[in-house]
């Protein structure tokens, strides 16, 4: 068992699969010679040759159709686009193409990639470096969307997403690379070496996708997020006092209905978290699954916490990123009159 | 700086509109036989001249001459005719079929037979082709069952596609046809994607990527160019140029340059124009480009010059945009009719033997009809379960659309 970085075991999870299976290859933007501009490569081509690991041409429909094609002859690509925000050049590819050839196709094509993207902001990345495009993917019938939190199930989720015989789009929260940051951005960030979740085996493992994971058992409130805001909403937990029990849905699609039903139905009230704008958010969706499936023992209304439905403002960025302070006080709204 | 007029945009327009009386005398038609073969490990550099031209192996006096000629045995070619035949009688009656309301929707290929045809016959079984919807030539002429065609048509009870797919939008992995998207271009670069791999792994298979005049203009031809230069990829790419993108003659998508294939010179593509309504020039310039590819020299852009005799498609009346004497007036011809010249001349071929061939495409097409009507039609059914449109969205079924499929009940 080794300490990593939420970088270095999505390293070691591409290492273990192309070790596993030479049908898995990696390639995008910057990430052969150099190793990614996050370093989320460093060392593949060294070890697995040019023919595994290259350079592409900054073309994110190439990337993608070009990853659609070898997943027809049969390979596994994994590839990288340098950010979330540039991800829309392949959004024809994504959303007509690759999430689509099974069905058309009536099972005689498969499209088993994975499309690897940081997302998310609080690194003064301004409006094209920070956005969370989520809602996108998970809208779009035949993706798999997938938003680890830690070390430990970026690598284990990153494996599943590879050995997925589906399309799966797998979006690396950046401001988590380092260390479980709570929203405090004035404050020195615990590295993952601290934390328990930043111990990952070296050897093969995996997570399954559609598996949400309960971060913080609790009997007052669910809160229900992925990705960086999970620890915002353990931050505002603590501060709070409120027994909140906090989902890490890991995956939005498919969304592991059952875990949220039976948390929200035994609180009987909800916090929804995401990073992203508001309007058509993710959040607007677990809203509608939490009143279909556990209206009637709703103590409150639902209270999403959102980023704003504005561009990523630079300067503003900490005004516009949904921290600790707003999670905490829609902990305290949902729970007034208890 | 002087003060000029305002600037005005320049928008093109084609020669010939409704009413006008279609004159092409001055579009230059090289000589068959005029254009040189290169060697198969040529630089484009050294055959730039090639994507300004025109190869052509047949007169117009249906002789095959030139470097190009001399490729295929008479009973080949006598095959390639039938090939061609076999596809206009299927668009035919397919083309019927849509206007009795059996379908929703049909395209045909007419006049742009001999491209798909022909192409077919230098690939082996291995190869992919990512097609477009009027590369029907590629399973007709490759022995892919007719029945199986009209039933994807019908979207009946034995849809291969379980009638998931528009008419005409097929996949055979097994015949070597990448299913079709309907969205246009995005098979280009995938196409490449798939050359990539096979040359991954070190395998043998080359790719045959289609796309038509106007959908160059789409970034992902783009995209497929730039992949195809950068890593020298195991592919054949076909511009089927047939002058019309539905309403849109070619000059919007070509713009300023003379040629599609001169798209292929800046990405160091070798680039080769042919007349694609000339049998032999097709099948030639398709061998020697795959022959390249199979040989790891990389990529080859073919433009196939053509033109578009029948409507886009079942939607589609082109008298309300296009001289309706073009079609007629077009210098390269007719595909059918210039090859069976071909053999005539050659006194491999005659007059009756063309009708019976006809009559017995006919019949075959007929007969296909009766057993694919007999399994359903999109109106009147029988099609394949509704539950069956749950399946295949995942390779597993997620616990939503287990839940969509108990509220719909079926």
């Amino acid at each position: 068992m080794a300490r990593m970085t939420m970088i270095q075991a999505i390293r070691n999870g591409m290492d273990n699969a192309m070790g596993r299976d030479d049908d898995v290859v990696v390639f995008g933007e910057d990430v052969g010679y150099f190793g990614g501009v996050f370093r989320c490569t460093e060392g593949l081509q060294e070890k697995y040759g040019k023919q595994r690991c290259f350079d592409s041409p900054i073309n994110e429909c190439g990337i993608v159709g070009a990853a659609i094609g070898m997943a027809a002859y049969g390979l596994r690509p994994c590839v990288e686009v340098q950010f979330a925000d540039y991800v829309m050049p392949a959004f024809d590819q994504l959303s007509q193409e690759a999430a689509r050839i099974r069905y058309r196709s009536a099972n005689d094509f498969t499209v088993p990639i994975v499309v690897r993207m940081p997302t998310g902001g609080g690194i003064f990345g301004g409006q094209t470096h920070s956005q969370s495009p989520e809602a996108i993917f998970a809208h779009v019938s035949g993706l798999k969307t997938v938003i680890p939190s830690n070390p430990y199930d970026a690598k284990g989720l990153l494996i599943a997403s590879i050995e997925d015989d589906d399309p799966v789009m797998f979006l690396e929260p950046k401001r988590l690379y380092n260390g479980p940051f709570d929203g405090y951005h004035d404050r020195p960030v615990t590295p993952w070496s601290k934390h328990e979740l930043g111990e990952v085996p070296e050897d093969y493992y995996a997570v399954p996708l559609g598996k949400a994971a309960i971060r913080r058992p609790g009997e007052e409130v669910t809160v229900l997020a992925y990705g960086t805001m999970v620890y915002v909403a353990e931050a505002a937990a603590a501060e709070t006092g409120i027994d909140a029990e906090i989902i890490d849905l890991r995956t939005i699609l498919p969304l592991d209905y059952e875990t949220i039903e039976a948390s929200v139905n035994k609180t009987g009230r909800c916090v929804i978290v995401h990073e992203a704008t508001r309007t058509c958010g993710f959040g607007a969706e677990l809203m509608a699954v939490v009143m279909e499936g556990c209206f009637w023992r709703l103590e409150a209304p639902v209270i999403r916490v959102t980023g704003y439905d504005t561009p990523y403002p630079h300067a503003h960025e900490w005004h516009y990123f949904p921290g600790p302070k707003r999670v905490s006080a829609a902990l305290k709204k949902v729970m007034e009159g208890s | 700086m002087s003060k000029g007029s305002p600037l005005s945009l320049y928008v093109p327009e084609p020669e010939f509109r409704p009413g006008d009386t279609p004159d092409f005398s001055n579009v230059k038609i090289p000589q068959a036989g005029s254009v040189r073969k290169p060697p198969i490990d040529v630089e484009a550099e050294e055959i730039h001249d090639l994507a300004y031209s025109i190869i052509r192996v047949m007169t117009r006096q249906g002789e095959a001459v030139g470097p190009w000629a001399g490729e295929l045995t008479d009973e080949q070619v006598q095959k390639g005719l039938e090939d061609m035949m076999r596809v206009r009688a299927f668009d035919a009656r397919m083309l019927m079929a849509q206007r009795q309301g059996k379908t929703s929707f049909y395209m045909q290929a007419l006049g742009e037979e001999a491209i798909a045809c022909a192409f077919s016959k230098v690939l082996r079984p291995g190869d992919m082709n990512f097609p477009t919807y009027r590369q029907q030539g590629l399973l007709l002429s490759a022995d892919y069952p007719m029945v199986d065609m009209m039933n994807q048509i019908y979207s009946n009870k034995e849809d291969p596609l379980k009638g998931r797919q528009l008419p005409i939008m097929y996949s055979s992995k097994k015949h070597g046809f990448f299913t079709i998207s309907g969205n246009l271009a995005t098979q280009f670069i995938q196409g490449v994607g798939w050359a990539m791999a096979s040359a991954i792994k070190g395998d043998d298979k080359i790719c045959a990527a289609w796309i038509g005049d106007g959908s160059t203009a789409e970034s992902d031809f783009h995209a497929g160019l730039v992949f195809a230069s950068t890593y020298h990829a195991p592919v054949v790419l076909n511009i089927v140029n047939n002058q019309w993108a539905i309403s849109t003659y070619q000059g919007i998508a070509r713009g300023k340059a003379a040629t599609f294939a001169a798209r292929g010179l800046g990405f160091g593509i070798p680039a080769l124009r042919v007349d694609g309504n000339d049998y032999l020039a097709v099948h030639a310039v398709s061998k020697w480009a795959v022959e390249r590819a199979r040989r790891n020299y990389g990529p080859t852009l073919i433009e196939h010059v053509t033109y578009r005799a029948g409507a886009h498609s079942t939607s589609d009346d082109p008298s309300a945009y296009r001289a309706k004497e073009e079609s007629d007036a077009w210098p390269l011809g007719d595909p059918v009719e210039r090859l069976k010249n071909y053999l005539i001349k050659k006194g491999a071929w005659s007059e009756e033997r063309h009708k019976q061939t006809k009559e017995m495409l006919e019949a075959e097409v007929a007969e296909a009809n009766r057993e694919a009507v007999k399994n359903g039609t999109l109106h009147d059914g029988p099609h394949v379960s509704p539950s069956t449109m749950f399946e295949d969205v995942y390779k597993e079924m997620p616990l939503h659309l287990i839940r969509q499929r108990q509220e719909a009940g079926i």
